[in-house]
């Protein structure tokens, strides 16, 4: 409330023109709605600035073909639906239940129209602030040594209207166009514009520049209907499947790829769109030639004085004229918008599409501006889903997180639970978490231990990037060590060259988890947090810095990390050896013999048993802890004849052998794909 | 073993009666010849004799006339026979008629002298032969002075056949005779030289040897071909008899690698006639050229001491592991050939050369084996009691259909439909969880039918937004939810027991507000309300007047922190005063009847905080003489205090009990906890008394277990009654350190039972950038060329060629074994992958 007040007081000051809000949100679309929801569930004075008269303008021109890419599955099997967002592509999070998407549409890839509805919706039923039709055009830092962060950001909007906020979250997405410029690039169409209609196309020669899932989708419409199609970009087509990257081509769009392997006259090329140039001949024509012919020549002179490369290298691949070409190049973040002093830079090569911003999605230039949504994949782009909204609805409540933490003193959530629940909190978030699995590689769920490893306080969704800073970002304390569970795909499984179908792809032994190619659980503990130095000098590739151990959970067919042998007691090996303690459960009675004959207790029988709440057990289940040897059971023993108190093993063994069951009845199951 | 011996000891001897030109047979003995005349007229061209004179009277030759006798027999192997010449009296030739010449023996071949022997030389059987055939193979034995000599012979005899050097202390002794008689069979095949300078062996002898004692070696030089390069060398490592020599350069003559293609068990080579083991090398076509090589390392090291065979296993089935890699037939008839795995050669001439060595190193490494293997089995097997039962159990299927499922849509609709809703949250996939669910489906059977109480549960596997908007962070959590009320968490055992008095506990209010006096009786004699008519616990009565609301107030609220675990009343009507009377006390007061005799116990309460009140009903709760249970001793290790425990075989004794109840009560301080055991419904007490004494001793028995200081265990004396002053007198002794502990409690940490899978281990050859410092690694680990790389980036595509090397190297001398390849194949052994399905 004070922080309220000092506020409004502060607008009173600097005059009525401007409208003071802690947080400004520029973009009502996905990211820009999400943001938008923490800020009110928070409680937190926000606004959203949107320049259409509707949330998410970008989806109501974009894709063209209206068809999204984004997977909306329907069942799972599961009903648990924090496991079920890790198919559910397209909803935001939300603690209501009528906001998810499968309840908007059926499709499997949804229209766009139905995405226009959804972010309606989502801003309206959740009664989000948003001020449309207000399109901010200049955006510019006020110094004051009081602001949160040294400075206020005004901006000003079509109306030269003025805002003024101590925080600003540019969730505008990236919709500039790119556009290449070479000679003859005037004949050429873009995306944004070019006609849907297959009609349109009937009969004629298509050149479509580039490669990106646009490029793709533009081709697929009018495959049918065109004399033939072809595609030139710079670099190769990079498969999504192969390159487990959802920006990179899907499978749903690559119907040219098969047409082109079957030579049925699409084709696609590679060549520098910089190099390249087009002319127009009388008939209306369009000839792919090079920018080198044109070199010192008038292209008005006429087609006939230009030389095309097939006058010199008859059998030139594009030397068939064209009767359009269409540029699908995507699009780059507007930075027009930002005054010099914000300093907001492009990254460097391929994510000059993107703003500068740090692992905490704070701009590299100005403190208390953070980019939320596509505009931050510089931070994984080409490697996870920041630049989508199943992965960046999960930044951006990260970057909420932060910022409670930074500017409310609200620490990062957590729960504590007692150690004994140590292999199940973990468990448990890898089977559902669907943030991990989105954001695999990019947002760790982090564990902090308490002094003498009795007790653990577990933080979710933490960026790994900033793991250096957790104490810092998220106000809790790691004194004691910590495990950061993140998801990761196997080392050199992924990439565009690669064969992601070869035989023996899938790990199926525990002791082999290191080798799992397929998405799996990667747990790294650290005695310390590692330092800022530690996280620089990380191997490449490498998410995190070396840790003091390092654990897989096996890739799983099923994605289904509960199998007791195989997945859960590894991991409880490893937990147990990274604390030197013994994680087992016992029975009540187990307890209460160690009770009295050790002076110290395993943590269950201790947090549990000596709590009040020991586990008595069934009947049955205590015959099949005394058949596995893992129970001794006294009822008929007699007072003289003792048993070799070892035979724990043996017994075991033999009670296998008798009932003829064998320790891992799959294993030939598993082993019959060998070789 | 010693048939064998003497099979190829009569061999020699056929062999040597071969080579004697004249094979006589039957007994040879010392020929008389009556006269040098007649003696010489009868020597026949190319015979040998050894001849001596010796006039018809001379005692003084006796002695040696005795030895040459007896070397008769010896010399006549070798064709010599040996002849006494009598000289008559008057006979002064030239071999009777000398003094001198009486004094020595004569070797003749046909009628010419070849050596005059003086008697001297001729001390005994083994000299007379050596010198005998020294002097016989003058051209085959070539005696040597100088180093130069030697060389000399070498080098002529490089590239054309082998040389037998022998050193001898001196001439005609044993040794010396051993290798002239070697030389009488061997001397035409191979160059036989002596020596009897002490100098000369040692130049050609690597350490300090012993001059007294002889030596002989086998040249090799037949297959020398550098001129400047003595000839290899095997020494005889026995002492120089005639079957040693005999077998060594028997040995010297095999084949120095035998190439075998057939079943082991069938094959025979010189060394197993010899009574030597022979070492298979097991071989492979991939790696044929380096086992080849490591064959003829090997062979040349136990030159003399084993056989060495290749064995191609391409060509012969083989029932042995594959990774075997070195197979040892011993001459022992019956003796199964030994397949085993070697590390390098050294181990192999080890094997040959210290057979007791070499079982050991098998055996370690079996045990490295075993253990790795163990561990790696144990590692994967299940050592968590609680979910290798669970998992035991998963197929049976349990009786939940007393249980209501709940669900994020039907959750607080169903709450609303009973007046009690018991909710287990749990996680399918959890075994404690499972382990409670079975327990929970025992108490939905027993409570089925009870009005007002409604069994469900949620699967937090299902529904995770459900079990965090009702803040269960952990599994399993059990509820208890009433209409309007606050829920009530579970906080006791996981038994069906606990479970059922929990739930039928919560279904009156904790406290229960008693209206009337009658009721308040009622309520102390057990038999109100009546649905806890069946519950034979405590019973807790809170009587207040209306003045001491703030008494009251902690009361109620304390009630609703044990609300489940204890039964507690309240009456504050007018008359209270007079019900608190009744039992000696004034308000605020609690009243409690105990469990089985319903004898009524009156307690002023002095405490008004709720912490205080809660803390005082449980301590009020414990009984003063406890039968220790499973499931009460936490409440009991709680209070911190040692126990002294009367372990019984089944129900104690009326005298014990009382005895134990006076002590108990005693003092009304305790300083320790008085309980009992009943092993029969204990029966893990069992195991306390065995981890104890090692057996169980005779029960019942007293003991005294200083739980939380010092774990020492102290029994008291089994002679002694169990009486109040017994146990007291000894308590003090105990207390003044009289008394030795019987045991005391293992301190010993809970560790991890098993090490975890070193992954970052294992990654640290395959990613090398993981190298801790990473500043370092190009030089350790050439980086992978990006494009070399195979879509798959599998580790064995990428150790192929390291394996192709070092079987390479495993061809010069002394490399390890690892070059074969049935031990690479096992060493490297491969993740096991599958495609997915």
């Amino acid at each position: 409330l004070g922080l309220a007040l000092y506020a409004s007081s502060l607008c009173a000051v600097s005059g009525a023109t401007f409208l003071y809000h802690d947080y400004c949100v520029i973009g009502a679309g996905p990211a820009g709605l999400q943001a938008a929801y923490f800020l009110q569930q928070a409680g937190r004075d926000y606004v959203v600035f949107e320049r259409s008269h509707a949330p998410g303008s970008f989806f109501a021109l974009y894709p063209r073909h209206r068809k999204l890419i984004s997977i909306n599955k329907q069942y799972t099997g599961k009903s648990n639906s924090e496991f079920n967002l890790r198919h559910d592509w397209n909803s935001l999070l939300s603690h209501d239940r009528r906001l998810l998407f499968r309840r908007y549409s059926r499709d499997f890839f949804p229209n766009a129209d139905t995405m226009v509805r959804y972010l309606e919706d989502f801003a309206s039923l959740l009664k989000l602030r948003v001020q449309y039709n207000t399109a901010i055009i200049h955006v510019t830092l006020e110094k004051n040594e009081q602001a949160w962060n040294g400075h206020y950001f005004l901006l000003t909007d079509q109306d030269r209207k003025n805002y003024k906020c101590s925080c600003l979250l540019v969730a505008a997405g990236t919709w500039v166009p790119n556009v290449v410029n070479f000679p003859g690039s005037e004949y050429v169409e873009g995306y944004e514009t070019v006609s849907i209609n297959p009609e349109d196309f009937a009969g004629q020669t298509v050149l479509i520049l580039g490669r990106g899932n646009s490029a793709f989708e533009t081709a697929e419409n009018i495959l049918g209907v065109t004399n033939f199609i072809h595609m030139v970009s710079r670099s190769r087509v990079r498969l999504s499947w192969a390159t487990h990257y959802v920006g990179d081509l899907r499978a749903i769009n690559n119907g040219l790829l098969d047409t082109y392997q079957l030579k049925s006259l699409d084709g696609l090329l590679e060549g520098d769109l910089e190099d390249l140039a087009i002319v127009k001949d009388k008939k209306g024509k369009l000839h792919i030639t090079l920018r080198f012919y044109l070199e010192n020549r008038n292209i008005s002179a006429g087609i006939d004085s230009i030389t095309l490369p097939q006058d010199e290298l008859d059998n030139f691949a594009t030397r068939a004229p064209y009767d359009r070409v269409i540029r699908c190049l995507g699009w780059k973040f507007d930075f027009s918008i930002y005054n010099r002093s914000l300093r907001m830079m492009p990254g460097k090569g391929n994510i000059k599409k993107y703003p500068q911003i740090k692992p905490n999605y704070e701009s590299k230039g100005t403190r208390g501006l953070f980019v939320l949504g596509t505009a931050s994949h510089s931070v994984d782009f080409r490697k996870s889903a920041g630049g989508f909204i199943h992965g960046f609805r999960y930044t951006t409540r990260a970057v909420h997180r932060l910022l409670e933490n930074r500017h409310h003193g609200v620490p990062w959530p957590s729960t504590v639970y007692p150690i004994t629940q140590l292999t199940n909190s973990i468990i448990k978030r890898v089977n559902e978490a669907s943030g991990l699995y989105q954001m695999f590689s990019v947002l760790a769920d982090i564990i902090l231990l308490r002094e003498n490893a009795t007790a653990f306080e577990y933080l979710e969704e933490y960026p790994t990037g900033v793991l250096a800073e957790l104490e810092m970002q998220t106000g809790r304390k790691a004194r004691s060590g910590l495990f950061v569970i993140i998801m990761e795909y196997g080392r050199n499984f992924s990439g565009a060259d690669k064969d992601v179908f070869y035989y023996n792809r899938a790990v199926g032994e525990a002791q082999h988890a290191w080798q799992s190619n397929f998405l799996h659980p990667v747990i790294y503990y650290y005695k310390q947090l590692p330092t800022e130095r530690e996280m620089k000098l990380r191997p490449p590739d490498w998410p995190l810095p070396r840790p003091n151990a390092i654990h897989h959970i096996v890739e799983d067919f099923l994605t289904d990390w509960t199998a007791p042998n195989a997945h859960i007691l590894p991991l409880r090996r490893f937990l147990e050896n990274c604390l030197s303690t013994d994680l087992r459960n016992f029975f009540a009675e187990s307890c209460f013999l160690f009770a009295f004959t050790h002076q110290k207790l395993p943590p269950s029988c201790q947090q549990g048993y000596v709590g009040m709440q020991g586990l008595v057990g069934s009947p049955e289940l205590r015959q099949h802890a005394v058949q596995a040897g893992l129970l001794q059971d006294y009822t008929h023993t007699d007072f003289l004849g003792d048993r070799p108190p070892d035979s724990h093993h043996g017994s075991q063994e033999q009670w296998m052998r008798d009932h003829g069951i064998p320790v891992r009845p799959l294993q030939h199951l598993v082993n019959a794909k060998d070789e | 073993m010693p048939a064998q011996k003497d099979r190829w000891v009569s061999s020699l001897v056929f062999l040597l009666f071969c080579a004697s030109s004249i094979p006589k047979c039957g007994s040879a003995s010392l020929q008389q010849e009556p006269s040098p005349q007649h003696y010489f007229s009868s020597l026949e061209t190319g015979k040998t004799s050894l001849a001596f004179f010796t006039p018809s009277v001379s005692p003084g030759a006796q002695p040696f006339l005795e030895q040459i006798e007896s070397s008769a027999e010896a010399l006549q192997d070798y064709g010599v026979s040996v002849v006494k010449v009598n000289c008559p009296k008057e006979d002064a030739s030239r071999y009777c008629g000398k003094e001198n010449a009486l004094r020595k023996a004569f070797l003749f071949r046909g009628n010419r002298l070849i050596r005059e022997f003086p008697t001297d030389a001729l001390f005994d059987v083994n000299s007379i032969v050596a010198n005998v055939l020294f002097a016989l193979l003058f051209n085959e034995v070539k005696y040597v002075e100088t180093l130069a000599d030697l060389e000399n012979i070498e080098n002529v005899l490089k590239g054309k056949s082998n040389m037998v050097f022998a050193y001898v202390p001196a001439t005609g002794t044993a040794e010396h005779r051993a290798v002239m008689e070697a030389a009488f069979v061997y001397g035409t095949i191979h160059q036989f030289v002596l020596t009897t300078e002490a100098a000369l062996l040692k130049a050609t002898s690597h350490d300090d040897p012993d001059v007294s004692s002889a030596w002989l070696l086998f040249c090799h030089c037949q297959q020398a071909t550098e001129p400047a390069q003595p000839c290899r060398r095997t020494a005889l490592a026995q002492p120089l008899t005639l079957l040693n020599i005999h077998r060594h350069l028997k040995l010297m003559g095999a084949p120095l690698v035998t190439e075998v293609a057939e079943d082991p068990e069938k094959i025979s080579t010189v060394h197993l006639q010899l009574g030597l083991p022979l070492v298979f090398i097991l071989s492979q076509k991939e790696t044929y050229e380096a086992d080849r090589r490591t064959a003829e390392f090997v062979a040349w090291q136990l030159l003399g001491k084993a056989g060495v065979a290749l064995l191609s296993r391409d060509l012969v089935e083989l029932n042995v592991l594959q990774r075997s890699n070195v197979a040892l037939k011993t001459p022992d008839e019956g003796m199964p050939i030994q397949y085993l795995v070697l590390e390098d050669t050294d181990e192999v001439i080890t094997l040959v050369e210290d057979k007791n060595k070499v079982k050991q190193i098998q055996e370690d490494e079996q045990e490295e084996e075993d253990e790795d293997e163990k561990e790696n089995n144990n590692q994967d097997i299940q050592d968590d009691q609680v979910v290798e039962a669970v998992s035991r159990d998963k197929k049976r299927e349990l009786p939940l259909e007393q249980i209501l499922v709940l669900t994020e849509e039907n959750f607080h609709s169903s709450l609303s439909e009973a007046a009690r809703t018991v909710v287990l949250f749990y996680a399918s996939w959890e075994a404690v969880s499972l382990a409670v669910l079975r327990s929970y489906c025992e108490v939905a059977a027993q409570l089925k039918g009870t009005p007002g109480v409604l069994l469900s549960r949620v699967n937090c596997w299902d529904w995770p937004g459900l079990c965090s908007q009702e803040n269960v962070t952990q599994f399993p959590t059990i509820r208890i939810y009433k209409e309007g009320q606050q829920s009530v968490t579970y906080g006791g055992m996981w038994g069906t027991e606990e479970l059922s008095s929990f739930i039928l506990l919560s279904q009156v209010s904790c406290p229960l507000k008693l209206a009337t006096m009658d009721e308040a009786e009622g309520y102390l004699r057990g038999e109100f309300p009546p649905e806890l008519s069946s519950h034979h616990h405590t019973s807790l009565l809170g009587v207040f007047s209306s003045a001491t609301s703030k008494a009251r107030e902690a009361f109620e609220e304390a009630g609703n922190i044990l609300s489940g675990h204890v039964r507690m009343g309240m009456y504050f009507e007018d008359d209270a005063l007079a019900l608190s009377q009744k039992y000696s006390v004034a308000p605020p007061a609690l009243l409690l009847a105990r469990g089985g005799g319903r004898s009524v116990e009156g307690i002023t309460l002095s405490k008004h905080s709720v912490q205080d009140m809660v803390q005082m009903i449980r301590y009020e709760l414990l009984d003063i003489f406890p039968e220790i249970t499973v499931p009460n001793l936490p409440q009991y290790l709680q209070l911190g205090k040692p126990f002294l425990i009367l372990f019984s075989a089944g129900d104690i004794s009326q005298v014990e009990s009382k005895e134990m109840l006076k002590l108990a009560k005693g003092r009304t301080q305790q300083s320790f906890v008085a309980c009992w055991l009943n092993l029969k419904k204990t029966p893990v007490g069992y195991g306390i008394l065995r981890t104890y004494f090692s057996t169980t001793p005779p029960l019942p028995v007293l003991l005294w277990v200083n739980l939380h200081a010092g774990g020492q265990v102290f029994k008291f004396p089994s002679e002694q009654s169990i009486s109040e002053m017994n146990i007291l007198s000894w308590l003090e002794k105990l207390q003044a350190g009289l008394e030795i502990p019987s045991s005391t409690l293992s301190e010993e940490d809970w560790k991890p039972p098993l090490p975890a899978y070193d992954f970052l281990q294992m990654m640290e050859p395959a990613l090398p950038e993981l190298s801790p410092h990473p500043g370092d690694t190009p030089a350790q680990h050439p980086p992978r060329s990006p494009g070399g790389d195979t879509a798959g980036g599998d580790s064995a595509t990428r150790e192929e060629p390291s394996r192709e090397s070092t079987a390479e190297e495993g061809g010069a001398p002394g490399r390890g074994l690892r070059g074969t390849a049935p031990r690479l194949a096992a060493r490297d052994k491969q993740g096991r992958r599958h495609s997915e399905l």
